[in-house]
């Protein structure tokens, strides 16, 4: 058994402990007053309906898939952000041409209607 | 702050096709003839390959996690042709399925782009970039005939098992990491060759490179991981078959070889598993190709039973075998590639298939096909002195030096077994009455006459005319330096 893994397994049984003593401990001492309204599977004010395995418009997916490609951009641009300085003109050209990639799948879906709402 | 050096020049071949992915999707935008984007499509293919066969760099390169070998050079050349012929193919016939034909050639240079990533990786890393870069352009290729059911169903199939399939490979590769403490291929052969016993994951081992083979016969459609490849390679596009059911066998071969040739201990066991699913990948291959009524899905079946064929092969664990396999890939590249060509030549523009009662007959409407399938046929077969025999001979007297004779004759065996589909498409074409009314057949243009031509030109000559390549073979596989 190797030594470099130990805090990994301590930060595992941390990690389990802290969620079942969390969880425990408020199941077996927090107080329990159950109405109609708390028992919905959303406790928004909204009243639920219909079955959850619905069809729905194609375009959400679309839209989600658009979401995660800028997503991923963004996340990217953090760690080069705070590294910009020390990367200097090497990062800053990676990250020009890593922009420019996602413009242009950017602009293929723009020009094909994927903004658009039909 | 010290910034790595990186070689740009040895992905030279890459940064060319996705440069090339981008001008496309950009060109679409702007060009009225889609036509242009598949001539620059073939242009990019073309410049690639110039880049892959005059810059040679040093090998390895970008902190070891690509190599520039011989072995990459090989698949390289055999991907980018693979890619070539399908755009001409398809060139004629993308209308027939899709109003998106830039789309289309642009996933097909990003497929051959992680392809080629895969075929040159030699860190589990960039395997895993190059198996996802050509894993999801071929999703979506698979289902690009949007109207088409069976296209859909395709598409969704082979989703969801890719994605199973990316699933075993990752963990094989997490167990390979545990058990010898990293993912480049050239430290893990060291890391096992200087202290295999005492490393402290010892047997993950074993599990992790069993977990990776699977996720290898997902990709290759070994038996009994070869399920989706009937439904996908009927329901794709004929020239996305054509494709995918080479270019990805060359892709994922050369890098299951070099995996191999990394965790090589030369392990009787490993080679009788190798062995085993050789054995039934061929025959349940074979097997099922017998009793198909649609063309493509009898070649479907082939393909499987040529998988086995490459990999009895790898299983011979001597370097004859590895050179019978690479040998295999490129022989397959070219006639698979022939055989699909004229299935899609054949095919009426609102199908996407042949049935065996549509080609009965062939030779009175269409001499010239069926010539041409009858010259794929009998290579698919193993008749000298075609492409296919050779590659036969090679592999099977691989596994006889290796000592595994029973695996060679269970091999001929399928190859007997094999003919009788093979042949039969030749019989019905030539002593079948016609049934299928002539007009049926659309007008062959140029650009498929001409993918038709160079595969069965290449049939022919390379088994023929071995010498130079061979060599290049040859060097390849002593450069992995099996132990």
């Amino acid at each position: 058994m190797p030594e470099g893994y130990l805090p990994i397994l301590v930060m595992v049984i941390i990690a389990s402990a802290f969620a079942v003593i969390a969880l425990g401990v408020s199941a077996l001492l927090g107080p329990r007053r159950h109405n109609p309204a708390k028992d919905e599977p959303y406790e928004s004010g909204i009243l639920p309906f219909g079955d959850a395995r619905r069809r729905f418009p194609i375009q959400f997916y679309v839209v989600a898939v658009l979401f995660i490609l800028f997503d991923v951009e963004i996340i990217l641009m953090y760690p080069w952000a705070m590294m910009a300085r020390r990367l200097g003109l090497f990062g800053l050209i990676q990250m020009g041409i890593f922009v420019a990639i996602l413009l242009v799948g950017f602009v293929y879906a723009w020009k094909n209607d994927a903004f658009k709402w039909q | 702050m010290t910034l790595p050096t990186l070689n740009f020049l040895a992905i030279l071949p890459l940064l060319i096709l996705v440069a090339a992915t981008l001008l496309v999707l950009l060109a679409d935008l702007v060009v009225r003839n889609k036509r242009v984007l598949t001539f620059l499509g073939l242009l990019a293919v073309a410049a690639s390959l110039a880049a892959v066969l005059l810059v040679r760099p040093a090998a390895p390169t970008f902190q070891g996690m690509t190599l520039a070998d011989e072995l990459g050079l090989f698949a390289s050349v055999a991907i980018l042709v693979a890619t070539g012929l399908a755009l001409l193919l398809a060139l004629e016939r993308t209308s027939d399925f899709t109003r998106r034909p830039g789309a289309y050639v642009a996933l097909l240079l990003l497929a051959t782009a992680g392809m080629i990533v895969m075929a040159k990786a030699s860190d589990f890393i960039t395997i895993f970039l190059g198996l996802e870069i050509l894993s999801l352009s071929l999703y979506i290729l698979v289902g690009f005939a949007q109207r088409d059911a069976r296209s859909n169903e395709a598409a969704l199939k082979y989703f969801l098992l890719g994605a199973f399939a990316s699933g075993f490979f990752l963990y094989g590769m997490a167990l390979i990491y545990a058990a010898t403490g990293s993912t480049n291929l050239a430290e893990i052969s060291k890391g096992i060759a200087s202290h295999s016993a005492s490393l402290p994951f010892a047997p993950l081992l074993p599990i992790g490179v069993g977990l990776l083979l699977v996720g290898y016969g997902f990709k290759l459609a070994l038996v009994p991981f070869h399920m989706w490849t009937p439904d996908v390679y009927q329901g794709a596009p004929t020239s996305v078959t054509a494709f995918m059911s080479v270019a990805t066998k060359t892709a994922a071969f050369a890098s299951l070889i070099r995996v191999l040739a990394a965790v090589w201990s030369g392990d009787r066991p490993w080679l009788l598993a190798l062995a085993g699913l050789a054995v039934v990948t061929m025959t349940l291959g074979n097997l099922a190709a017998l009793r198909q009524t649609s063309l493509k899905r009898m070649l479907a079946y082939s393909s499987i039973a040529h998988a086995g064929y490459v990999l009895t092969g790898l299983a011979a664990g001597n370097d004859r075998g590895f050179e019978g396999a690479l040998y295999y890939l490129i022989a397959y590249t070219f006639m698979n590639l022939g055989a699909f060509a004229t299935i899609q030549a054949v095919q009426r523009r609102d199908q996407n298939d042949v049935t065996t009662e549509q080609i009965t007959g062939l030779s009175t409407q269409r001499p010239g096909l069926a010539l041409l399938m009858t010259v794929f046929m009998f290579a698919l077969t193993g008749m000298p002195p075609l492409v296919g025999f050779f590659g036969k001979l090679y592999v099977f007297s691989g596994a006889v030096q290796g000592g595994m004779t029973w695996l060679a004759i269970v091999g001929v065996i399928n190859s007997a077994i094999a003919a009788y589909y093979y042949l039969r498409v030749t019989v019905l074409m030539y002593m079948g009455g016609a049934t299928a009314a002539a007009g049926d057949i659309p007008r062959t243009g140029w650009a498929v006459w001409t993918t038709l031509v160079i595969t069965a030109v290449a049939t022919l000559a390379l088994g023929l005319w071995q010498q130079p390549w061979m060599e290049s073979i040859r060097e390849a596989v002593t450069l992995l330096a099996l132990r």
